[in-house]
């Protein structure tokens, strides 16, 4: 049984990765054995009102994630993208800007493979991964678990950076103080009304690889409106993790 | 495919509604499911047939109650029903608007015996 979220049924499978260990993290699924409530012949039926979300145990979750990392006064902030915009290069070049100023903690989640921790320890800072099996997102219990492992210090800055999918981590609170949504030239510049749900969600959206602009057909006013079409009035911040170009804009928010 | 999250989050609701009541079988689960709850209803079908085999909702009618999106225009304050998580405002053409109503994801109700 987890003695985070109490629950002993079927729940989330996921490995934990630091340098030293790997802890695995299954819950069995709760079969039911039918056969020893066989009850009287009269039994009437009875409707139950519920009237619970979902999501109510991540909500949850996410609370008190977010209670901790307020106590702490960590600022947590969720990384979203699709696979391939560049998260772990911008996080890279944002570490090295940053970690004079302030202590920072990531937690990195993928499918598979311990690549990106690797990559992020490189730089100095203390990293954990998250593989997520089959699952195609990370989710307050993950980064629960993942957080007691890490123990990030008072004041300093957790990253998470979620599995590349611009569908499903838009519905997973994770307890975080900011949503930041990176997309990059290479891809369309209708992103944002192709997942309006992610784009929504989020606090800050980057727009990465700005670089490469000469070189693609990337028409940035187009993606411009389509953003503010989704959700007017969300910060833009154009960069190159590559070249650092516009990166100080982005240093000088966090 | 987060819909298999979902499923399993339905799975435990439904059990854990069912032994508080001292049930032990669930006849029908009513789901209220928006229209822009990000949930693609065939593929929660999906996971759900696959999940609650052996559990106590293993032979429950599973009913969906849709509810329809509401949008309030940030603007004119123009309601009206989107077809989509950002829509233009009949009234005021303009974009930039309140969902009221349509992100539901909720267990709703069971009946069980």
């Amino acid at each position: 049984m987890c003695d985070t979220c109490g629950c002993g049924s079927g729940h989330d499978e996921f490995t934990l990765h630091t340098t030293t260990e790997k802890q695995s993290h299954i819950h069995g699924h709760h079969h039911h054995d039918h056969e020893h409530h066989h009850e009287h012949e009269h039994d009437t039926k009875k409707v139950l009102s519920v009237e619970t979300d979902i999501l109510a145990k991540n909500n949850l979750l996410a609370e008190r994630n977010r209670g901790f990392f307020e106590a702490k006064k960590i600022k947590a902030i969720n990384l979203v993208s699709s696979p391939g915009s560049g998260k772990t290069t911008l996080l890279e070049k944002l570490i090295l800007a940053l970690k004079t100023k302030r202590k920072i903690f990531v937690i990195e989640g993928d499918q598979q493979t311990t690549n990106d921790a690797k990559r992020i320890e490189a730089t100095g800072v203390k990293a954990i991964q998250i593989n997520t099996g089959s699952g195609c997102h990370l989710d307050a219990h993950m980064v629960n678990h993942a957080v007691k492992s890490l123990e990030p210090e008072n004041n300093s800055l957790l990253f998470i950076e979620n599995v590349g999918n611009l569908v499903c981590p838009a519905l997973f609170d994770l307890g975080e103080e900011m949503r930041i949504v990176i997309a990059s030239t290479t891809e369309g510049e209708d992103k944002p009304i192709k997942y309006p749900n992610m784009f929504q969600s989020s606090d800050l959206c980057i727009l990465n690889k700005i670089d490469l602009l000469p070189y693609l057909d990337f028409d940035i006013n187009l993606f411009k409106e389509n953003l503010q079409k989704v959700k007017p009035g969300i910060p833009l911040i154009e960069l190159s993790a590559k070249t650092e170009e516009g990166l100080k804009k982005l240093v000088a928010i966090l | 495919m987060h819909e298999f999250s979902l499923a399993q989050n339905i799975v435990e609701i439904v059990e854990e509604t069912v032994r508080k009541n001292q049930a032990h079988k669930v006849t029908e689960v009513v789901l209220e499911i928006g229209t822009l709850s990000g949930v693609e209803l065939d593929a929660l079908d999906m996971a759900l047939e696959s999940l609650r085999s052996g559990t106590m909702m293993e032979e429950a009618e599973i009913k969906k109650d849709i509810i329809q999106a509401v949008a309030i225009c940030n603007h004119c304050g123009h309601e009206y029903l989107p077809d989509d998580f950002f829509s233009i405002c009949p009234e005021c053409q303009q974009y930039g608007s309140k969902i009221s109503k349509g992100k539901e994801l909720r267990v709703k109700s069971i009946t069980a015996e």
